[in-house]
């Protein structure tokens, strides 16, 4: 067999096993990770810090090499890391952690996670709508559904979708999204210290705040495990009232405003 | 048994997503409401009540902690397949509505953070650290409430 039937070969097994090949992935991916956390920053870096950032510069060559949307997913053989790391096992890992939460600390932090959720919506809707005007956006439509992006990436095309927005309007919406949720997994660990991110009462506040799951999932994996699912708790919420109101008390305001 | 820890994680999940899409369908909302954050509610009440009654054997625990150690891996995958080279070309408007509330809520965070003080980090969280950082050597035997 020459090389280019080996290569073959060796890319069928990876179809095949799609799921299978991306746990040996990502295994070697933090295999490579932990090293260099341990080798080139002396373990002031967390190795699942440095695994997310090269996750993300992966997906970014990913998608330029295939012109897809899914990273490296969207490559044949690594099929399987869009299964692994998709809503269903992510959703289903995010519960598990949920077994080691400390209830009384969770209860205790309930009132400060309300609180966080409805900052984390406004916050960024302000933010959001704000930016539009100063480009230009002046139609209600356009305004709203461009400052529901910033809430978070299934926001934005949820209320876009709801009001009519056009197409372009709603790409730039999910732009922004996912630029939030890519900014929260690399600046959280850089900025955790500075925001008191490091007992459980913070980070329900943080995933209140920052909302966006993939955002939440990946900073904090990245900063401290343990705090996971204090964070993952406030998160998973903040979506379904983004989208919630977002297309109503949100939009009605901005056109009661902008006419 | 292992299994019943991955299908009472599963049931769980399940349960929790659905009486989230209905809470979605109730407030008539296009999106899924919270459906995780009450599956994870819903797996920390069997818990207790599995624990109570001395039925949260070694197995189950382990059914449901390995997944919980698989969490950073998945998370990795996750961010191989996000859409970054949209995030990276979506131009200036993108770019300052996405940093500005970054900011501004990262600021909230530091301020909510200061109230009602630091929570404690025991043994228990040690233990929860280790085991969804999936780092088996370090998991230490848990103080049962």
């Amino acid at each position: 067999m020459n090389s280019t039937g080996i290569w073959h070969g060796i890319e069928h097994v990876f179809i095949e096993q799609s799921l299978v090949a991306a746990f040996a992935v990502v295994g070697g991916l933090i295999l490579v990770s932990n090293y260099a956390a341990k080798r080139l920053t002396n373990g002031r870096v967390h190795g699942s810090a440095i695994a997310i950032v090269l996750g993300l510069v992966l997906a970014y060559f990913g998608g330029l090499y295939t012109g897809g949307k899914k990273g490296v997913a969207d490559i044949p053989a690594l099929a399987g890391i869009g299964l692994m790391g998709g809503a269903m096992l992510r959703d289903f890992a995010i519960v598990a952690t949920a077994f080691e939460v400390d209830v009384i600390e969770a209860r205790r932090a309930g009132l400060l996670g309300v609180l966080a959720l409805a900052l984390g919506t406004i916050l960024p809707f302000i933010v959001g709508t704000l930016t539009a005007v100063a480009f230009g956006y002046h139609d209600a439509v356009s305004i709203t559904t461009i400052g529901a992006g910033a809430i978070t990436y299934i926001v934005g095309p949820v209320t876009g979708a709801a009001i009519g927005a056009d197409s372009t309007v709603m790409a730039l919406s999910i732009a922004t999204g996912v630029t939030k949720a890519v900014m929260v997994m690399v600046g959280t660990p850089l900025v955790a210290k500075l925001i008191g991110l490091d007992n459980p009462r913070s980070a329900m506040a943080y995933g209140g705040l920052m909302g966006t799951v993939s955002g939440v999932a990946g900073g904090l994996a990245a900063t401290d495990p343990k705090l996971v699912p204090y964070g993952a708790l406030t998160a998973t919420f903040h979506t379904g009232i983004g989208c919630l109101v977002g297309p109503s008390v949100f939009f009605l305001t901005v056109r009661a405003l902008v006419g | 048994m292992i299994v019943f820890g991955v299908a009472l994680l599963a049931a769980c999940t399940l349960i929790g997503v659905y009486l989230g899409d209905l809470l979605g369908i109730a407030l008539g909302v296009k999106a899924n409401v919270g459906g995780v954050g009450i599956a994870m509610i819903l797996l920390i009440a069997a818990r207790i009540w599995l624990d109570r009654r001395g039925r949260l054997s070694k197995g189950v625990k382990f059914g449901v902690e390995f997944w919980a150690g698989m969490y950073i891996p998945i998370v990795v995958a996750m961010a191989a397949q996000q859409n970054v080279v949209a995030a990276l070309t979506g131009g200036p408007i993108v770019i300052i509505a996405a940093v500005g509330s970054l900011v501004l809520c990262f600021g909230a965070v530091a301020l909510l953070s200061r109230f009602g003080g630091r929570g404690h980090t025991g043994a228990e969280a040690a233990h929860a650290g280790a085991v969804i950082e999936g780092d088996a050597d370090k998991i230490a035997p848990r103080r049962e409430v």
